[in-house]
């Protein structure tokens, strides 16, 4: 297994598709039909679509703050990819590919950016957790989830997703540390977009590569070119397997934050053009794309029409929720118990009672 | 059939109840497996219910209520040591923006069956940062609750109601008391509800509120005041607060002191004051009192006496408001 005979202390970065669209390790290739690699590849663009609706319905006032997955597609679809319905995908933000391959329908993720709580309930059989706003915090309920299905023999992974920003947090460190101890069946996903807003990797740690943290766990670490939908997908896939038998794994996908932090960030503060251009290169979608089109397995004319027929659905999901998704306000008191204490009740009635008076008021 | 039990065999006894009752309770947290907890909280619990379900844990207390959280989410009852409340800074991240907020910004579909224990207060001659009292800090976080019991009956039925409980519980127990006295317990499980404060003798002049390790000694003070007769309620749940058994009283005797261990200013005594404030005014013939800890950080043990109102101060602060 390419994941036991990893050594992150080499530094070295595992690829499988370059950027002409070539497979370079052909054993190292996933097992993959060709319709599902048309099938990844299609929500890498729907992935690209709900971003640059996002981001232009939020220029139109029409979008809060929004955190875009430019550029990062790969890493989040191929590693969302490796996991069955039954495993449990526990996100921080930044994670759209991964959440869309999961299963959170697109009119839910945008109501959650456009703000009502509606948003993050996902669905009953999705096994994804909400979003993870404080950084790292969420890893250990990853490793809880991981600690309940050895404890009730389930056979079920859980795979956890953080940034390179995150592994400077305790958290980060407690949680890995737990899993280490009682071998939970955990993945440990850490998209390493080389900034966490402005601040860049080199100031969150010393340490050569982010994969080689796993070791001091008790762990196996490997890193992989996040920007590769197939290398992704193998780490990922194989993490999944030695994480369902054997224990905990960590995966850094090495990738770049494309666009800004989110819509309140503006990037060309603390970077270059110089340092950004060459990565567009290495777009993750421009790989998937050169490969299909060499495999003949899609035309240039497809991808437009595609991209279109993706943008419209977007689109149709925003505009199901655009004009119903004002919170009601009960909802606001009735969640916070199983029954609403006798303190809320007072506190929504009064408000209520307000509302009453000052719509008498003609105010 | 009832057996003489203190406090902490109370708590010790909820969680073998549960524990054999319903095989998705689980009890970890740091020393409470192979030696039962550093209060015997938990001992003999991974004896008889083996190392999955009763377990030592490294020393991570974010790691420890945060793991509670994913537990919970996969169909759990996780109840979790902190193993002193002043180690529960560490896992307030995961208490507050995470344990509380789970049902609400879900709608609903996510809740979180979980009980987070941890021994509060001072008076017992304890190490740095072993004597913390800030159950107001939980208080006032909407989407948990706090509850603090003072008697072994209180604190079993009321644990059991708590690992019970769909929503997150905080479960501070008074270990300056742990052992201060035994009180017949059914050995069977049982439940008291959570939000209910206890009239623990009725009066007519003073209402003295308290709660956890101050009850004895507010009883204490009481029973030396014989001119007076003096309504004690023990609040039990700190939130949700039973505002009713306070303002029932409350415009009964027209007086009220609250007496708490923890630091005065922003403490629960402010919130109880205020609600008496608000829905007790007119009924008030003295302004409401409190007497608690000074707003300072807890002495170590050659100050502590001075710290902790004694029951004699207690009484001269009753005689004050009774006197107003």
């Amino acid at each position: 297994m390419l994941i036991e005979k990893f050594n992150p202390l080499e530094d070295e970065m595992i690829q499988v598709l370059n950027e002409e669209g070539d497979i370079i390790r052909p054993e190292w290739m996933p097992e993959i039909s060709d319709e599902e690699v048309l099938s990844l590849f299609r929500t890498m663009q729907k992935t690209r679509a709900i971003d640059s609706i996002a981001l232009s319905l939020q220029r139109q006032g029409r979008m809060l703050t929004y955190a875009a997955s430019l550029g990062q597609e790969a890493a989040q679809v191929g590693s969302g990819y490796a996991l069955k319905k039954t495993d449990w995908a526990v996100p921080a933000f930044r994670e759209l590919g991964m959440w869309l391959t999961k299963g959170w329908s697109v009119d839910k993720i945008l109501q959650y950016w456009y703000g009502n709580e509606w948003g993050s309930h996902t669905g009953e059989d999705l096994r994804l957790l909400p979003i993870s706003v404080p950084i790292s915090s969420q890893f250990q309920h990853a490793v809880g989830i991981g600690m309940s299905i050895r404890l009730k023999g389930e056979n079920d992974v859980v795979m956890a997703y953080t940034g390179d920003g995150g592994t400077s947090q305790g958290d980060f460190h407690e949680a890995m540390n737990f899993a280490g101890v009682y071998r939970t069946p955990n993945v440990f996903v850490i998209q390493n977009n080389q900034y966490a807003i402005s601040v860049p990797v080199v100031i969150q740690t010393a340490s050569k590569n982010l994969a080689m943290k796993a070791l001091a766990y008790g762990m196996p670490g490997i890193l992989v070119d996040g920007n590769d939908l197939f290398a992704v997908l193998a780490v990922s896939q194989q993490a999944v397997a030695y994480a369902r038998e054997t224990g905990p794994v960590l995966i850094e996908a090495y990738t770049y934050r494309m666009g800004a932090h989110t819509t309140s960030d503006d990037p060309t503060k603390y970077r270059t053009d110089d340092e950004v251009d060459p990565w567009k290169e290495k777009d993750p979608l421009l790989r998937v794309e050169k490969y299909l089109i060499k495999k003949n397995l899609l035309k240039q004319e497809e991808i437009e029409a595609m991209k279109e027929a993706l943008e419209e659905e977007v689109m149709e999901a925003y505009r199901s929720i655009e004009h119903s998704s004002d919170t009601e306000i009960e909802e606001i008191f009735s969640y916070h118990y199983e029954k609403m204490t006798p303190q809320l009740q007072d506190q929504l009635d009064e408000y209520r009672n307000y509302l009453k008076g000052a719509a008498s008021d003609g105010k | 059939m009832a057996n003489k039990i203190n406090i902490v065999q109370a708590v010790q006894q909820a969680l073998q109840n549960e524990m054999a009752l319903d095989p998705t309770v689980v009890v970890y947290g740091e020393d409470v497996g192979v030696e039962g907890g550093v209060f015997r909280a938990t001992v003999g619990l991974q004896q008889e219910f083996g190392k999955e379900r009763a377990f030592d844990t490294p020393l991570a207390e974010s790691a420890i209520v945060g793991s509670a959280i994913g537990m919970a989410i996969n169909g759990m009852k996780p109840v979790v040591e902190i193993q002193f409340m002043g180690f529960i800074y560490p896992a307030v991240n995961q208490i507050v923006s995470h344990a509380a907020r789970y049902r609400n910004r879900t709608r609903g579909l996510r809740h979180l069956p979980m009980v987070i224990r941890a021994p509060y207060g001072g008076g017992i001659r304890a190490l740095e940062h072993h004597s913390e009292s800030t159950e107001a800090l939980f208080a006032h976080i909407p989407g948990l609750k706090v509850v603090i019991p003072s008697t072994p009956y209180d604190t079993k039925g009321l644990l059991i109601a708590a690992i019970r409980d769909p929503d997150p519980v905080l479960f501070l127990e008074p270990k300056r008391i742990y052992r201060a006295f035994r009180q017949d317990v059914p050995e069977e499980a049982y439940t008291l509800p959570i939000g209910k404060a206890k009239v623990l003798q009725e009066g007519d002049d003073v209402t003295v509120v308290t709660w956890g390790a101050m009850v004895p000694d507010v009883q204490k003070a009481v029973s030396g005041i014989e001119e007076l007769s003096i309504e004690v309620i023990d609040l039990r749940t700190i939130s949700p607060m039973d505002r009713e058994t306070i303002i029932e009283s409350v415009e009964k005797t027209g007086r009220i002191l609250v007496v708490h261990e923890a630091a005065k200013s922003f403490g629960a005594g402010a919130e109880i004051i205020a609600v008496v404030n608000e829905k007790a005014f007119l009924s008030l013939e003295a302004p409401p009192m409190r007497l608690t800890g000074f707003d300072t950080t807890f002495p170590l043990p050659r100050g502590e006496e001075h710290y902790i109102p004694s029951p004699e101060r207690i009484r001269h602060k009753i005689r004050e408001l009774a006197a107003y």
